[in-house]
């Protein structure tokens, strides 16, 4: 059986799977109903400096977009951090921490952006036996209004600023969790990599407003009639997520700088690709909210099973896997040509991929063929952009099927050339290179 | 009184299980399973389930506006098509139109429901009251349809949105046709029938004149004069005779009738059923009337069909509905003789039939299947009164493509005509079309002197 065991920059945890530090890792209740539904670490709800904690709104704090028959696509939050006094928190972690000895815990921080502030809490978090900690640089409403959270991630040096203080004052392993709202993920990595960070984790939430309400024109979530971007979270997030991750995981200046992946993750398949992208492990949040600890298992067993498939041994066998091939559009093959295929067999006639291409597209399917209705791939029009694949209703009806070199491609009236070519030495492209001997 | 004790009797059964019986046959959705069905739709481009719709209602659209919580638009892309399109949602028989269409059948042999859809929007919007069509301003037309069923009401609709007064005549005492008295009581709960004609005639130009029939008190020559188009909407109104020894006999009744007054009573208590039930026929009125003794207490209840299964043309989950109420159905037997006691029914001699080259041939083998009442519904005629020279052929009137007959003026659809298929959804359809013709011929003539000031 596969070997899930992790090694995230010396801390050990028997699965890749963390809880992200969130709303369900607030309290030792919940931390320790995680551990026994099977998780392998969580990140501690962040903990603010000492003193009277933050407050959070009364009313709604989570807002959502939903997909058919209701299931949660996107959710977001306006949750603060830890609205706990510091010390009952810390108890409870140094509790949890003994409870759980072979679980990762790690304690999530933000606290001003001043030296003396992180000074103070390091100490106090190293004393309840954490295994690490993560600066959260990322949250983007309500604390980033007071110079913390994404206000610190959006300035690649106050990154690194923060991240030197407190690889001088703790000897914890320091986890740097980014936010997305940046333009370019690089920058704040490449900051936290020279400031002395073990890891980045990411991502955090994005900015959003889920919705509006039409009858009071109120954003969701509404606080008596009025609303407030919050952390954009949950499914809808992990394509931006998973780039980010390679981002990262390609950039010759962070390669090899340990990521914990966090984005939308929501079953082991999600966990195995953020791995092949690069992520040491990954962190999980919205997933847990939506169905609740116990999909941990599913995660466990489904991860475990696919690299016995697959003859995978350990998560070494599979990390990072993807990052070769993840490149710049410029380096992509045009000599590489596909034409959709629709498997008669398995059409059911909705005709989606008929106006789609038809409506939207390139004319390339067509709707009648003497006089009956049918649904079939003119290789003339096609240039094999996926779209009928992508809303096709049946899995594998319509599949891209490339051509051999050498075969005609009906559209081009040529023959597939069977070398590699690129943009860089294309004849369109004004800078073209010469190609290299 | 129970169901065991012989003869025709009414009351056989604890007030509360007629309740049940009659009760809703497919319960209308709620709003969470109206999102949870609609979600199943793939909204199909020149959909399957559109195109066997004989009213072409765009199913993908309105199933997308439940879907998006607008099933006042939805009711709205419905009616526009079919404005009977509430009991059509009751009523038709969707797995042999639009649901057998649907493309998850190909996908999951489960198809959309469609139909409970369909009501869902209706039902939302004619709770709410809500009107989508005025009428345009008076055209000064006067059109009469004779028939208050699905093609005249359909018809007369479609005239007052243009703007054409509108005379209804119906022998009945009811407007609705076959859908107020030919349609099985579970189908159509909660006077359904009548609250659909209060809606369609709400727009307003329509009067009904009941208790008037064609041949009887008036003659389509009478019509054509009177008024500046016709539109012949009948249904059918004979029966066709089983022409045996014993016809005649208490307790052989036509099941339309027994059909008719099941929906016309409101407990069904004091409707009679037999104990044992022989319903003669292979069609959905055959089914409907052996479905609906066995729920008035019957206790046995058989179903004697002269063909094979594969040529009734009760639909396989009418077919299926009435086994799983306890009917059985029997085939290749046709009647014989009905046994007289007393001048009663006491059972029904019936022989077994094969295709010889083609043709239904009997075996010469008999049974007797023992009864005390026996419902023939092999089917219905038109009864062709008062209309004078218009062409007609199989006892039905012939129209063409618009609903035109053969003569200049008069229109005419459903039932009565050459074609029809027995559907109130393609009454429907005949009706709003004849509508659209008359309506063009009007245009096509020069406009009234009266119009013009």
């Amino acid at each position: 059986m596969a070997d899930l065991r992790n090694n995230f920059v010396g801390v050990k945890s028997p699965n890749p799977f963390w809880l992200a530090s969130a709303p369900p890792t607030d309290k030792a209740y919940n931390v320790e109903r995680a551990f026994k539904a099977g998780w392998g670490g969580v990140v501690w709800k962040t903990l603010g400096e000492e003193g009277p904690p933050v407050v959070n709104v009364n009313g709604p704090r989570y807002g959502a977009i939903w997909g058919a028959d209701r299931r949660l696509l996107g959710f977001n939050n306006i949750e603060l951090i830890t609205d706990r006094d510091l010390y009952v928190n810390l108890r409870e972690m140094k509790q949890v921490k003994m409870n759980w000895p072979d679980r990762a815990l790690i304690a999530s921080i933000m606290v001003p952006c001043v030296e003396d502030a992180w000074k103070a809490i390091l100490p106090l978090v190293e004393e309840t036996g954490a295994d690490g900690i993560e600066l959260n640089f990322g949250c983007p409403h309500g604390m980033s209004e007071r110079g913390m959270g994404s206000a610190v991630g959006q300035v690649p040096e106050y990154i690194e600023m923060v991240v030197r203080w407190c690889k001088q004052y703790t000897r914890m392993p320091v986890i740097t969790k980014l936010t997305p709202n940046i333009t370019d993920i690089r920058k704040p990595a490449r900051a936290a990599k020279a400031g002395g960070t073990d890891a980045v984790s990411l991502i955090n939430t994005i900015n959003s407003i889920t919705a509006v309400d039409l009858d009071t024109f109120s954003p969701e979530p509404s606080i008596d009639g009025r609303g407030s971007h919050g952390g954009y979270c949950g499914p809808a997030v992990k394509p931006i997520a998973l780039n980010m991750v390679a981002e990262i995981a390609r950039d010759p200046e962070t390669y090899g700088l340990p990521i914990s992946g966090i984005g939308g993750i929501t079953t082991w398949r999600d966990a195995a690709e953020f791995i092949a992208l690069g992520a040491g492990n990954v962190q999980v949040c919205t997933a847990a909210m939506t169905y609740g600890f116990k999909i941990v298992q599913e995660m466990i067993t489904g991860l475990s099973d696919w690299m016995d498939a697959k003859g995978h041994r350990t998560l070494d066998d599979i990390r990072g896997r993807a990052v070769p091939n993840v490149t710049d559009w410029q380096y992509l093959n045009l000599n590489y040509v596909t034409k959709a295929q629709i498997d008669q067999d398995a059409c059911i006639k909705c005709g989606r991929c008929h106006i789609a291409c038809e409506d939207t597209s390139h004319q390339a399917i067509t709707q009648f063929v003497n006089g009956v209705r049918h649904f079939e791939v003119i290789e003339e029009e096609c240039v094999g952009c996926n779209l009928c694949v992508n809303v096709c209703p049946v899995e594998n009806c319509i599949t891209m099927v490339p051509l051999a070199a050498g075969t005609l491609d009906k559209r081009t009236g040529k023959p597939v050339d069977p070398n590699y070519a690129n943009w860089t030495t294309h004849p369109n492209n004004p800078m073209a290179r010469e190609a290299a001997e | 009184m129970g169901t065991t004790q012989s003869g025709i009797l009414a009351g056989r059964l604890p007030l509360a299980e007629y309740e049940k019986n009659f009760s809703d046959l497919h319960p209308p959705l709620d709003k969470h399973e109206a999102l949870v069905a609609a979600d199943r739709c793939y909204f199909c481009h020149d959909a399957p389930c559109m195109t066997a719709c004989p009213t072409s209602i765009d199913i993908p659209l309105f199933i997308r506006q439940i879907a998006t919580g607008n099933p006042i638009g939805s009711a709205k892309t419905i009616f526009d098509q079919n404005i009977l399109g509430g009991m059509c949602a009751r009523v038709c028989p969707t797995e042999t139109l639009c649901e057998q269409a649907c493309v998850r059948n190909t996908a999951e042999e489960r198809p959309v429901e469609i139909g409970r859809l369909q009501r869902y929007a209706t039902d939302t919007a004619m709770r709410e009251n809500k009107q989508f069509y005025a009428r345009a301003a008076s055209s000064g037309r006067r059109i009469a349809i004779v028939g208050a069923g699905p093609a005249g009401l359909a018809c007369a609709h479609r005239l007052a949105v243009k703007g054409h007064e509108v005379v209804i005549y119906d022998a009945r005492e009811k407007s609705g046709g076959l859908n107020e008295y030919g349609i099985a009581a579970y189908k159509s709960v909660d006077d359904f029938a009548q609250k659909e004609v209060d809606y369609v005639l709400s727009i307003g130009g329509i009067e009904v004149r009941h208790g008037q029939a064609l041949g009887r008190d008036f003659s389509l020559a009478d019509l054509a004069e009177q008024f500046d188009a016709v539109f012949l909407g009948l249904g059918l109104a004979g029966v066709n005779a089983l022409r045996i020894e014993g016809e005649n006999a208490e307790g052989v009744d036509d099941a339309v009738d027994f059909i008719a007054a099941l929906r016309q009573s409101k407990t069904r208590v004091d409707i009679p059923v037999g104990r044992r039930v022989v319903v003669l026929g292979g069609g959905m009125t055959a089914i409907d009337a052996a479905v609906q003794a066995k729920l008035l207490g019957a206790e046995e209840v058989t179903i004697c069909y002269r063909r094979g299964k594969e040529h009734m043309n009760a639909s396989e989950f009418e077919q299926d509905l009435a086994a799983s109420k306890g009917v059985a159905i029997r085939h290749w037997l046709q009647p014989k003789r009905i046994a007289v006691k007393d001048g009663k029914v006491a059972g029904i001699e019936l022989e077994y039939t094969t295709l010889a080259d083609g043709k239904l041939t009997p075996t010469g083998e008999t049974g007797i299947i023992a009864a005390d009442q026996i419902f023939k519904a092999i089917g219905q005629t038109f009864e062709s009164f008062g209309l004078g020279t218009l062409q007609m052929e199989g006892g039905r009137i012939v129209v063409d493509a618009e609903g035109r007959t053969s003569l200049a003026g008069v229109w005419a659809g459903g039932d009565c005509v050459l074609g029809g298929e027995d559907l109130t959804v393609s009454a429907v359809a005949m009706g709003r079309d004849a509508a659209e013709s008359i309506n063009r011929a009007f245009a096509a003539e020069a406009p009234l002197a009266s119009a013009v000031a």
